[in-house]
């Protein structure tokens, strides 16, 4: 079963419907305890970062994800601010995240640049991908995501990069480490490819 | 670098679709979701969703609607109409909505598109405006619908909107809405130079060209449509439809 954790950041119910949709075993829960019973996990989120981790502590749920994700080796994929959680620091609100990759989240800013590039950054993008992902061996990079974010995530690791878009400049937008996967856009709202992905997440036995 | 956006605006007269011309004469046109159905196998870039009777029925867009939608939909969609609390921000992105826009509430009080931005991130907050030119030949902004006037100026506006922390601003003509002759350029133009977020031209669309020409002429980064991906022909049959991949590429590429 996977368990989509909610902590009060928006929109959670249509990938479960999506999943169910597709015959998957997936719930929205708070619990931890329900949470604990998982297979696999997927944290999603819009919005404030600041705010996610207070949400986060508030709802007692740190403690559980950091035993199912780096004890109990979960599979979890973090979707958009969910993803940007799993860093250490971002810049939005200037909190501490979860910290179970070694990377920080900063603020897109092209405003001593005289270009074109607006923020946020909204809309389909490409992925490079930069190793073979576990979920998606043959992943190609013709494929379009949909992303709608101000802020992107810069690894100390490079290894943790699953794959890279370019908006100004190269940004992380997929991140993999061992059991923790990661994407900065938002594969349930990125028509077949995206769909593929989140389903391949949530078929893969690894 | 990011590929500017096509995609469909749906009025929403309750639970019904509609479209009208210049703001008015509002027609029925069908079901939501079998529109959802249609741009979800055309792939299209997203959708917006905006309840047209909401602000003046003093009602909220109807969240079982947005639900529905949430599960249909596979690419982001937008909500407006009525919306003038962070409650009521909450509840539609709960719902699963990618965004919300903001337009009456927004004039009313500009507070709340600073409030908004601080708890959902700007990312998730649209303030759309609606245009008028006056009999003088000036731009001005209108809320309610189109049905009041104000005194503000739609560039200077918008900019104030962004400093508040809009994510996007959504630019619609009410002279040239439903009348499918072309955007208002000149409009697009003077508050895509101005402001830095993402400008949403809506407003006039009735060919490939002037979808290609908002983009690349007038700066908008995205080009939105009703009439033209919805009616079909000299008569105006409903018929739902969307750019071909080929037309899209030359949208796109400029």
């Amino acid at each position: 079963m996977i368990a989509i954790v909610d902590y009060g950041m928006g929109n959670l119910r249509s990938i479960q419907y999506k999943l169910n949709k597709f015959n998957v075993d997936a719930i929205v829960s708070s619990d931890p305890k329900e949470i604990e019973k998982a297979d696999k996990l997927i944290l999603p989120g819009v919005g404030h970062f600041g705010k996610g981790m207070e949400n986060l502590k508030k709802k007692g749920l740190v403690e559980i994800l950091r035993k199912k994700v780096i004890e109990d080796k979960a599979p979890v994929m973090g979707i958009c601010l969910g993803v940007q959680l799993f860093t250490k620091h971002s810049e939005e609100g200037d909190a501490e995240g979860l910290g179970w990759i070694d990377a920080y989240v900063k603020k897109f800013d092209f405003s001593k640049e005289n270009n074109n590039f607006r923020v946020p950054h909204v809309g389909w993008n490409k992925v490079k991908i930069a190793k073979k992902l576990k979920c998606w061996p043959d992943f190609s990079d013709d494929k379009r995501f949909y992303f709608t974010h101000s802020y992107y995530i810069e690894c100390n690791d490079k290894e943790d990069v699953g794959g890279v878009s370019h908006y100004g400049h190269d940004f992380v937008s997929i991140i993999e480490k061992n059991n923790i996967f990661g994407t900065q856009f938002h594969p349930e709202k990125s028509h077949r490819d995206g769909f593929g992905l989140l389903m391949r997440f949530a078929e893969a036995t690894c | 670098m990011l590929r500017p956006r096509v995609f469909p605006s749906l009025l929403l007269k309750g639970q019904g679709l509609a479209k009208g011309i210049n703001f008015k004469n509002h027609r029925y046109i069908g079901d939501p979701m079998n529109a959802v159905k249609i741009f979800n196998d055309k792939e299209v870039d997203e959708m917006l969703f905006l309840d047209i009777t909401a602000t003046c029925e003093k009602r909220k867009p109807s969240i079982e609607l947005i639900e529905k939608i949430a599960d249909e939909c596979f690419m982001p969609f937008s909500v407006g109409g009525g919306i003038d609390s962070i409650e009521d921000i909450r509840a539609i992105l709960s719902a699963g909505a990618e965004k919300i826009s903001i337009n009456t509430a927004a004039v009313k009080n500009p507070s709340l598109i600073r409030e908004a931005a601080d708890i959902f991130g700007s990312q998730s907050i649209i303030v759309s405006i609606d245009v008028k030119k006056s009999w003088r030949g000036k731009y001005q902004v209108a809320t309610h619908s189109g049905t009041k006037k104000t005194s503000l100026n739609p560039v200077e506006w918008a900019v104030e909107a962004e400093s508040l922390g809009a994510g996007e601003i959504c630019l619609n003509s009410i002279d040239n809405d439903g009348t499918m002759t072309g955007y208002d350029l000149e409009l697009v133009k003077a508050v895509s130079e101005a402001v830095n977020a993402p400008v949403i031209a809506c407003g006039g669309a009735g060919s490939v060209q002037d979808l290609h020409d908002v983009i690349h002429k007038a700066g908008a980064s995205a080009a939105v449509a009703g009439s033209f991906f919805v009616f079909h022909g000299a008569r105006r049959g409903v018929l739902i439809n969307f750019p071909s991949r080929e037309e899209l590429d030359y949208i796109y590429k400029g």
